[in-house]
């Protein structure tokens, strides 16, 4: 509890700080190009009690959670899979880091040709950015995994779905957790590129209307809902690394 | 168990050979001391014995029936499993029954004194407790032969003795054979039945002593310990200053 506390006040004192520094750029700039902070909270919480706000965030957060869950559940297995059959690792790695320094949001036009308006694109596109980065760290967590480990494994007998079950998904979690959370931040700002085109849903089409439509307060609330949503995913991804790789935490207090 | 069988053992690395001609009997239920200079091949011998390493030439022969389990230099203890957790594992992999695993356990537990750090991780143990887990670990499936390599090496003065006396309990109170690899002729001389003396590039056995004083007090402080950890410290010492004079 006195954790959480202490969470939460740095949280507020970090809130505060940015608060002041909003309000100091919105008295040199002037409220056209910067609303005041106060200003933005009140248009933001009106917002929020209003038809249109919550449905826009729904629909972000739907399509952001669903790619990410997505995201590792291709990309977890299959790092698994090319950190500990070097083979199929000499075959497939060249592939991925042929693609890897592709901007995934380049593909965009190309997503929206194939799979048209909807969800899907902007959900495949979130995850193929997330994906690759989890990808890379998981096959990386094993590569280098402690050789000990397999030691310890093999002494004890044990097939290799055991293998995978008690060694290879625990060892490799911590750093694919990690990644994830890195890749939280980057799968917003794909998000906010993929909703600005051909949907009439989410917080990235609402930002962009409002801007076309110069309603500068409508527009910070929607900065302001997606900067939210951001922390929330990664929050959760952390305090799923948390739970999940609660052994991590303690050896790292030794 | 049967007799434990090695004949003429060797492994060659592509960096040169590192063990060569080791032949021995160890009758079920007797006790293995392999002591030697650090590097010379003691930790290869165990995973020849364990199967986890291909013998270059020779053979060891075990018994069909044999239950086997080696205690790792570094306790191989894993990092995400909580002691029960790794505890249990072994009994896990064969497919043991939810009420049968929980009772081993407990027992287990119980023997090692453990109990109250079940749910603890190894992060969080002492490099005793961490020890005591792992010899659990390996005594719960009831193997017939236990290796262990320097499993004492890393604790404490004090920590050593009583782990090593309780080693001795639990050998007692079960019909297994172990072998122990050592760097400690103290541990040699209260652990080995017999003690296998490995020396030179490729360590070959330089010497194999009857140990009558083992598992006893005059082991530790008595004449006749003194004099056999002293033949075999001669033994060491010769193979130190010639390979030096190479």
């Amino acid at each position: 509890m006195k954790r959480l506390f202490s969470i939460l006040s740095r949280y507020a004192l970090a809130f505060a700080a940015l608060l002041l520094l909003w309000q100091i750029g919105a008295w040199t700039l002037g409220p056209y190009l910067l609303p005041a902070p106060l200003d933005v909270l009140h248009a933001w919480s009106a917002a929020l009690r209003g038809p249109d706000l919550p449905g826009h965030i729904l629909s972000s957060a739907r399509r952001v959670v669903t790619a990410m869950l997505l995201a590792f559940a291709a990309a977890f297995p299959l790092g698994l899979l090319l950190g500990c059959r070097r083979r199929l690792d000499r075959v497939l790695s060249p592939l991925v880091f042929l693609t890897y320094p592709l901007p995934k949001i380049v593909l965009l036009p190309v997503f929206l040709t194939l799979f048209g308006l909807g969800d899907l694109p902007k959900i495949l596109l979130i995850a193929l950015t997330t994906g690759y980065q989890l990808l890379v760290v998981t096959r990386d967590s094993l590569r280098h995994l402690d050789a000990r480990c397999l030691d310890a494994f093999r002494t004890l007998g044990g097939t290799p779905a055991q293998l995978v079950r008690h060694v290879l998904v625990p060892a490799a979690l911590p750093d694919a957790m990690t990644a994830l959370k890195v890749a939280s931040g980057t799968a917003v700002a794909v998000l906010f590129m993929a909703e600005s085109f051909a949907t009439r849903k989410g917080l990235g089409f609402l930002i962009m209307d409002a801007w076309g439509r110069g309603d500068q307060l409508e527009m910070f609330s929607g900065i302001l809902s997606m900067s939210l949503l951001g922390l929330a995913v990664y929050e959760t991804c952390h305090i799923l690394e948390k739970v999940l790789c609660r052994w991590k935490t303690l050896e790292a207090r030794r | 168990m049967g007799s434990l069988r090695v004949t003429d053992l060797g492994k060659d690395f592509p960096s040169g050979s590192v063990l060569d001609g080791v032949s021995f009997t160890l009758e079920a239920g007797a006790s293995l001391a392999v002591i030697g200079p650090s590097g010379c091949g003691k930790s290869t011998l165990l995973s020849l014995l364990s199967g986890l390493t291909k013998a270059s030439r020779g053979s060891v022969e075990l018994p069909e029936t044999c239950r086997t389990a080696f205690i790792l230099q570094d306790y191989g203890l894993f990092p995400w499993k909580t002691v029960y957790d790794n505890l249990v594992l072994p009994l896990q992999l064969k497919g043991t029954g939810r009420r049968e695993t929980q009772v081993a356990a407990r027992a287990m537990l119980e023997e090692m004194g453990l109990c109250g750090l079940e749910r603890r991780f190894p992060a969080q143990l002492s490099g005793g407790q961490r020890q005591r887990v792992a010899i659990g670990r390996a005594l719960i499936a009831r193997p017939d032969l236990l290796l262990m390599d320097e499993p004492f090496a890393a604790l404490d003065a004090i920590a050593r003795e009583r782990l090593q006396e309780l080693l001795l309990a639990l050998w007692k109170r079960r019909a297994m054979s172990f072998v122990l690899v050592t760097h400690n002729v103290s541990e040699a001389v209260f652990l080995g039945r017999y003690i296998m003396v490995l020396r030179g590039r490729p360590a070959r056995p330089a010497l194999w002593l009857d140990n009558p004083c083992f598992g006893s007090d005059s082991a530790r402080s008595g004449a006749a310990g003194a004099a056999i950890a002293e033949r075999v410290r001669r033994v060491l010492d010769k193979g130190s200053s010639s390979e030096a004079g190479q």
